[in-house]
């Protein structure tokens, strides 16, 4: 089965998501095409080859998702993949449903796994009820899309080169006019970040949430809040993580001063590790983590600051 | 300037999840159905603003069976002026998603809003779905949502910037946090909603794509490990050594 993979690239790098893309695309059929879109170095391309890739198609201009729809269109015609992968983030969201409807593609969005095929039967599993479930999903079309969970498969590097090709289709003007661009506040933007540092009502007010940042700096984590935070306009509502607001599934989720709604839950029960500190050992919570502490933020937050700078201080 | 909204039917969160016929439905048993969160808090009661302010007409409509009505009523509480109800069961994305841009190509709306996702198959599919069917332009995450004569001005949070775009109607347009608060209905928005239209469509004939076959819970955490508050080096070197988070 011939894979083509969307890889989104900026500023000369590709993101994290399309090398695990590629990954997920080697795992599911060959051969496998990564369609780079943006600008990416030329090292940056070739190792693509590492994760998997046997060739690719470089599209050097930076397009937005409707002209995006447009090339992957055009590579799903020039390559005739029957499979067509993309990473289930905001990109993602806006390139494959479309890509869905045009080619008549079945599409299936936060898939967990690589697919499999038994008797005829191309199925995958997906999380369904904001994490409270897993379904498997059958995809009935001769075409598929599969829009994966970040972080689903990882990163896994062997050897391997692939052949590059500058690719430029012909794709149809956009009416959607950029404006301008305004960059969030916060060093590591929330729905990628590996590491994210939350807080909720627990901090009693905006004015205490130095040691949350501090906290976050010294270990290069994207800092997030609950809602009755945000509606508070304690802190921006682009950080407020959970069912209305960004779902994120990070390596580690630390919820500081958060009872853990069911709400709450349902945008970040899908990270790999959880930690808690509350001052509520009956916090719902505990339930949902990995590790508690049950104490006073006030005087948990400061040490934990200390004991990642010592071990910070030790890696070098 | 009408308005269509896309809304859909979804088990109150804090719903038991549970499947019966061997994992292959879900078991709707004691379930309270809600509309769907961002396309009742955002994208409604932002088309309700805009109406308000430039006037025209909002729609709201679904793709369900007659039980689908209590729904329906909820939104023409919150304030929508009438609404439409595609008689069917909905298959998957695709054929909700074909179902309304069947309908919505036989009428001039101005916008169709969608919430960015449903809170039961997590997919984010069936607003991008319609724009495509439509042949129109579609933006997602919306965060912020204003109209300036025929010009749509959105601002959109992605990868840690917001872009601010502009765009010609007719457009679609997926609604997320930010764009407007909960409504609660009053009294007098639910006594009208009784008498507010709803218009039943028969569908069209549209083949579905994909299938469900088979539901299973997640595996089951090992349970919280306490640590003592007075130790954090204890809590770094689990993260660092056991979860190998950092």
């Amino acid at each position: 089965m011939s894979v083509l993979v969307f890889v989104e690239a900026s500023n000369g790098k590709i993101k994290k998501a399309g090398f695990e893309g590629v990954v997920y695309g080697k795992l599911s059929g060959s051969p496998v095409t990564a369609v780079v879109c943006g600008e990416a170095d030329a090292a940056e391309v070739a190792s693509l080859g590492e994760y998997g890739a046997n060739h690719v198609l470089h599209v050097k201009k930076n397009y937005d998702a409707g002209a995006l729809v447009d090339v992957m269109a055009a590579a799903a015609d020039k390559t005739g993949a029957s499979l067509i992968v993309f990473p289930f983030d905001n990109t993602g969201k806006a390139i494959a449903p479309r890509l869905s409807a045009r080619l008549k593609a079945g599409l299936v969005s936060g898939a967990l796994g690589v697919p499999t095929t038994t008797e005829g039967a191309f199925k995958v599993k997906k999380n369904v009820f904001s994490g409270k479930a897993i379904a498997e999903v059958e995809i009935k079309t001769d075409k598929k899309i599969v829009a994966f969970s970040p972080n689903s498969v990882g990163l896994q590097k062997s050897e391997g080169t692939a052949s590059i090709e500058e690719f430029s289709p012909t794709v149809k003007e956009s009416k959607i006019k950029l404006v301008e661009t305004k960059k969030l506040e916060g060093d590591v933007p929330l729905p990628e970040a590996e590491l994210v540092v939350s807080a909720g009502r627990g901090l009693k007010g905006p004015e205490n949430w130095g040691m949350i940042e501090e906290l976050a700096k010294v270990i290069g984590a994207a800092t997030a809040c609950s809602r009755p935070v945000a509606d508070a306009h304690w802190r921006p509502h682009h950080e407020h993580v959970g069912q209305t607001g960004v779902a994120i599934r990070p390596n580690l989720y630390i919820a500081i001063g958060i009872s853990g709604a069911i709400q709450h839950l349902a945008g970040v029960n899908q990270s790999k590790v959880i930690v808690v500190v509350n001052n509520d050992p009956e916090a719902p919570f505990f339930k949902a983590a990995d590790y508690g502490v049950v104490g006073d933020a006030f005087q948990v937050v400061p040490r934990m600051i200390e004991a990642f700078k010592k071990f910070k201080a030790s890696q070098h | 300037m009408n308005i269509l909204v896309c809304i859909s039917k979804v088990p109150d969160t804090t719903s038991k999840i549970a499947f019966t016929d061997n994992n292959t439905k879900f078991d709707t048993t004691n379930v309270q159905f809600i509309v769907n969160p961002s396309d009742e808090w955002y994208a409604l009661v932002r088309a309700l603003e805009l109406k308000e302010t430039l006037g025209g007409n909002v729609t709201i409509i679904t793709v369900g069976p007659t039980e689908d009505d209590a729904i329906i009523r909820k939104a023409l509480a919150i304030g929508a002026d009438d609404a439409v109800r595609i008689n069917a069961h909905p298959q998957d994305s695709y054929y909700v998603a074909a179902q309304i841009a069947e309908y919505a190509k036989t009428k001039n709306f101005d916008l169709i809003l969608t919430g960015k996702e449903t809170i039961d198959y997590n997919n984010a599919e069936v607003g991008g779905m319609i724009a495509e069917l439509m042949g129109w332009e579609y933006i997602t995450p919306a965060n912020k949502l204003d109209v300036n004569g025929r010009i749509a001005r959105v601002e959109s949070e992605v990868g840690g910037e917001t872009r601010v775009l502009e765009c010609e109607m007719p457009l679609v347009i997926s609604a997320a946090k930010g764009m407007a608060d909960q409504r609660i209905p009053n009294m007098r928005g639910i006594m009208a909603a009784r008498t507010k239209p709803i218009h039943v469509v028969e569908p069209a004939p549209i083949d579905s794509q994909v299938a469900i076959t088979h539901f299973e819970m997640p595996p089951a955490k090992a349970g919280v490990k306490l640590i003592d508050p007075e130790n954090m080096d204890e809590l770094v070197r689990l993260l660092h050594n056991e979860a190998k988070v950092i």
